[in-house]
């Protein structure tokens, strides 16, 4: 069966279907981090003692990161600017650096998890640590979906370019979206566990 | 396709302000770490920079800045779940239970 409203906009909410699932679903993320950004404030006032962050984690790699974050999400746009303008082989180059820019802020994620498991320090280790690494891991789970999804659109799915393009344009929208989300659940991880 | 390529291209310079903005203010919440300010002026430093980046990407990045009355219904609602949600630890303070070590 046929989605209806992937490529006309509905005249009712004046928008996609796909743009209102993919909405839908980032309100149900919010919820998601949500309880575990709450959870972290109840560790931390519950608890006698907090370190700082810097104190275990590696500052300069994570800004690195952020940084590496933020281009990818500018590349993001960029890919569906391009598509808006109708040039393909810049979309092509822009999707394949935010993938590309996604697998370095897993590599330098991998450096940052094996040196504290090389130093003895597991979830197990303190509560610090414990919602370290749920919220940096399940972050990352994300990163990995959205890399996912915006291969297959630099790869396969931009058949659909040559048949649909304003249908593949919305697509491209609408996982860009995810990715801005990823991006912006990472600029307020970063100065919450890294910083303070 | 929705808008003009002149559009876009309007589009596209906002979209490098908005990256260079968020680069600045990155450097700017690392700098001010060093610093060692106290704990909640720290947090509060932290925070609103992080809400500045965080509003900029979801502004232009994500197309709040012109999106449809429905996109806006859903996250008012989201909104009021999650600041009800990222209040719930402190009822744990309001409750009058005092934890003792």
């Amino acid at each position: 069966m046929e989605i209806p409203y992937t490529v006309s906009t509905r005249q009712d909410t004046g928008l996609t279907n796909g743009k209102i699932g993919i909405w839908l679903f980032l309100a149900s993320e919010v919820m998601l981090f949500g309880a575990l950004f709450a959870s972290y404030i109840l560790l931390r006032t519950g608890a006698p003692e907090w370190p700082r962050g810097a104190s275990i984690l590696n500052v300069p790699l994570a800004t690195f990161n952020t940084v590496v974050l933020i281009s990818s999400s500018v590349t993001m746009v960029m890919a569906w600017a391009s598509l808006m303008r109708n040039r393909f082989g810049a979309f092509r180059g822009y999707m394949g650096a935010t993938v590309l820019l996604g697998g370095v802020f897993l590599v330098v994620k991998y450096f940052e998890y094996s040196a504290k498991f090389h130093h003895e320090l597991y979830p197990r280790t303190n509560t610090f640590l414990a919602i370290y690494f749920t919220l940096t891991g399940l972050h990352m789970l994300h990163v990995m979906g959205g890399m996912a999804v915006n291969a297959w659109f630099w790869g396969p799915g931009a058949k659909l370019w040559k048949t649909n393009p304003q249908w593949f344009t919305n697509r491209v929208e609408n996982s860009g979206l995810f990715w801005h989300f990823v991006d912006l659940v990472w600029i307020f991880l970063f100065p919450v566990l890294y910083l303070l | 396709m929705g808008a003009h390529a002149v559009d876009i291209d309007k589009h596209v310079r906002v979209y490098i302000l908005v990256f260079a903005a968020l680069m600045v203010l990155t450097i700017v919440t690392v700098a001010v770490s060093y610093l060692h300010l106290s704990v909640p002026a720290a947090i509060g430093v932290a925070l609103v920079i992080a809400t500045v980046k965080g509003s900029l990407v979801a502004c232009y990045f994500m197309h709040l800045v012109s999106e449809k009355k429905l996109i806006y219904a859903v996250l008012l609602l989201t909104v009021l779940f999650f600041v009800v949600l990222l209040f719930v630890p402190f009822f744990t303070v309001a409750d009058g239970i005092e934890v003792r070590a």
